[in-house]
């Protein structure tokens, strides 16, 4: 057995920390690092060095622009790149609707959408989620009823993570009201600008405009923007979940945010010495750090069953599981190592720019925020509770 | 053994109940919130008119209550209710101003406010890392001030002698907000709460309370009032968060059902309720030995906050778990009971120093 990657994987790592060391800006990573608030701009500018650098959308093929890796290299990528601190990529074109066209769109659609996708033209935003819905996505209420040429759409989406940001949204929307739960829905891309289409920003726990309510008030689309075929949709949404799944284990994150909170504990003092030398701190953070050696080899494990052309089981589920705990404990304890100072809300420091003071220790401004919007972790996704019974139903049945 | 309350604490429980109900809802309280000011004070000026700040001191100082158990049902209530206004301040002065019956006088009738000024940069939760001096006027730096911004008087603790950590040498000093050499920085807290950072420049150290060099003992019997009225008041926005959560899990439909008939958020549910009452009990354990000797008392100081910390971190983390995305928004109730919940974790010791402080009081 041997744990350890091989000699061209190894090569592909140093290449990716060479680029990430010269192409990374540190305004940008600095803002990552310290839990700031990014804004479109800081998105876009990450987003288009890694198009520069032809490494914008890891899973595509190659002839369309993409990186074509593995998902061992696309591993590594995502693991060096938070632990150098880079802003994500919005994944909602380059990982959820791409691959949704390029296995069901039109030549069209491939052709007009995935150049824009990677020139930063269009940003996508997801319209999944509905008021009612929540992880049962099935039960769906927006309608689209054929009109000559078009759909006329109505009905609400909501939690549009980034909607703020956008012009174009995918949407699942119920074209055949009469057909079962998943036999009556499509797959619509429309433009955020269409006439009747409203966007109602949603303040979140820590404070921060993050998703958005979506509303359709007799929309027209047109209908050569259908994907695939009509009331065939929820087969596309599936497979662009099971896309959305991967590295749901966030080994990279939790690797990230352990090493902050050992650097936050080394410097923060408790009884006149570092709260690292504190047994009780320092228990907690050992427990953490088992766990999450250990959930970093079960992600190896599927990766290289994945390499080996074997569908993921369960094994999906339980990633995201145990790496949102694994994630959630993390932000839990850099707000615990920063005692006090992680009590005031400084919105100047999390908005504001380089010179924004903050009081006690770099850190504090962010940590509580952070903490609080990793709740939504277990939430998202198919919450922590489906993916039990999803695990649970692999062995029991049923 | 009677866990009853007296008729006249609950005639009191009854009224603030009654007055936060007809007073105070969440429509009420983001508007103050949004309004940036720290707190209603049309609220506070009522709620200190109903005899809520009396309450909170004994007789002999002028007030009607002061024991622990007026302490946990008061702030009980105002935690259930989520009230911003400045109590627990009061809660915490409330020991330290035997000799200055003016001015407990217009803390009661909700006209002066005075807070404990202690917690410095550098000394996370440990009350005897005192470095602010006192030799002879008071420089240095206080920072988590609860409502140092908004109080008329603050209680500075302040080396006189011996070393950074030393609990011999700390004195408390009675200083009017408007005396010189004070920087008052406002802040608001992640719950919204307020409170200040303030820097002391050669600030006249008048008016000493208790003994010189021996005020290690008064700041743990203050600290003793706090965490038994913050405890209460946690478990009060626990029992908010539980009403919350129990409602949704009743009328939410998902599968064609109410979530609250799938089993794995009824265990969730059952586990939450279980540990609210071992958080209420704790609250009953402090408030029944708040007057015991010093080492009976401060083992359930540190006991009761461990515990209650241990709970609320549950319950706002479980709450708004099963309320899933709604329990996320500022805009929906849940948001503002769990960030205080989490956040209160980190006033007057977070739940790992008062388990070492647990462990060592315990001959550890």
């Amino acid at each position: 057995m041997d744990l350890s990657f091989t000699q061209a994987e190894q090569d592909f790592q140093q290449e990716v920390r060479d680029f990430l060391a010269t192409s990374l800006p540190h305004d940008l990573s600095e803002k990552v690092r310290l839990n700031k608030r990014l804004g479109k701009d800081d998105y876009q500018r990450w987003h288009a060095i890694l198009n520069d650098k032809g490494w914008l959308a890891p899973g595509w093929p190659v002839e369309h622009g993409g990186a074509g890796w593995s998902p061992v290299q696309k591993h590594i990528f995502e693991d060096e790149a938070c632990l150098a601190h880079a802003p994500r990529t919005v994944p909602f074109g380059i990982t959820m609707l791409a691959p949704v066209l390029l296995a069901f769109g039109t030549e069209a659609q491939v052709a007009r959408y995935l150049p824009r996708i990677l020139s930063g033209e269009d940003w996508w935003c997801q319209g999944y989620s509905e008021p009612g819905a929540g992880s049962d996505l099935a039960s769906l209420k927006t309608r689209a009823v054929r009109d000559g040429d078009h759909y006329i759409v109505n009905g609400q989406k909501t939690w549009t993570t980034l909607g703020q940001h956008a012009n174009k949204i995918f949407c699942l929307v119920r074209t055949d009201p009469d057909a079962k739960k998943q036999e009556g829905i499509s797959f619509l891309l429309i433009d955020m600008d269409t006439p009747g289409v409203t966007l109602r920003p949603i303040t979140l726990i820590d404070g921060q405009p993050e998703v958005n309510e979506v509303f359709f008030d007799d929309v027209r689309v047109p209908a050569e923007n259908l994907v695939g075929e009509e009331n065939k949709g929820w087969t596309y949404a599936k497979y662009l979940l099971t896309h959305e799944r991967t590295n749901i284990a966030g080994v990279g994150f939790s690797n990230a945010a352990l090493a902050t909170v050992k650097r936050v504990a080394s410097e923060v003092t408790s009884g006149g010495k570092p709260l690292a030398q504190n047994p009780f701190f320092a228990a907690r953070l050992a427990q953490v750090e088992i766990d999450l050696m250990a959930m970093a080899t079960t992600n190896l494990r599927i990766l290289a069953a994945a390499e080996a052309g074997r569908a993921p089981g369960p094994e999906s589920s339980m990633l995201k599981l145990k790496g949102t705990i694994i994630r959630q404990e993390l932000t839990s304890l850099l707000r615990r190592a920063l005692g006090p100072h992680a009590l005031p809300h400084q919105p100047d420091f999390l908005d504001g720019g380089d010179n924004a003071e903050t009081l006690g220790h770099e850190q504090a401004p962010g940590a509580a925020a952070n903490y609080f919007n990793m709740r939504k972790l277990s939430i998202f996704g198919g919450s922590n509770e489906i993916q039990r019974t999803i695990v649970a139903k692999s062995v029991l049945g049923g | 053994m009677d866990f009853t309350l007296s008729d006249e604490r609950r005639m009191l429980q009854d009224s603030l109940s009654r007055y936060l109900a007809d007073h105070l809802d969440h429509e009420r309280r983001r508007k103050t919130l949004d309004s940036g000011a720290p707190y209603n004070a049309d609220l506070y000026k009522g709620l200190a008119d109903l005899g809520t700040l009396a309450a909170l001191f004994p007789e002999e100082a002028g007030g009607f209550g002061g024991t622990g158990p007026d302490l946990a049902l008061v702030f009980e209530t105002l935690g259930r209710a989520g009230t911003l206004e400045p109590f627990l301040p009061a809660a915490l002065a409330a020991p330290l101003l035997t000799d200055h019956a003016d001015l407990v006088e217009q803390v009661i009738a909700g006209e002066s406010i005075v807070t404990l000024a202690h917690t410095e940069p550098d000394a996370r939760y440990d009350l005897a890392d005192v470095t602010l001096s006192a030799k002879p006027t008071l420089n240095g730096t206080k920072t988590n001030v609860l409502f140092g911004a908004q109080a008329t008087h603050l209680i500075v603790s302040a080396r006189e002698s011996g070393d950074r950590l030393d609990p011999e040498g700390i004195s408390l000093f009675l200083v009017p907000t408007d005396a010189p050499g004070l920087t008052i920085t406002p802040l608001t807290n992640v719950d919204g709460t307020a409170s200040a950072q303030i820097a002391f420049t050669d600030t006249p150290a008048e008016t000493r309370l208790g003994e010189p060099a021996q005020g290690h003992a008064l700041l743990e019997t203050a600290t003793a009032h706090a965490i038994l009225a913050l405890s209460a008041e946690t478990l009060g926005a626990m029992e908010a968060a539980k009403d919350l959560t129990l409602a949704y899990l009743q009328e939410r439909q998902q599968f064609g059902r109410p979530i609250g008939t799938f089993q794995a958020l009824q265990h969730r549910l059952a586990d939450m309720l279980t540990e609210i009452e071992q958080a209420r009990s704790a609250v009953l354990n402090l408030a029944g030995h708040l007057d015991a000797p010093r080492d009976i008392r401060e083992r359930h100081v540190s006991a009761t906050k461990n515990l209650v910390g241990r709970v609320a971190a549950l319950v706002a983390e479980e709450a708004v778990q099963m309320h899933g995305g709604i329990g996320m928004t500022e805009e929906y109730e849940l948001s503002h009971h769990a960030r205080r919940l989490v956040m209160a974790d980190h006033l007057f010791g977070d739940v790992d120093h008062h388990l070492e402080r647990f462990i060592h009081l315990s001959g550890g």
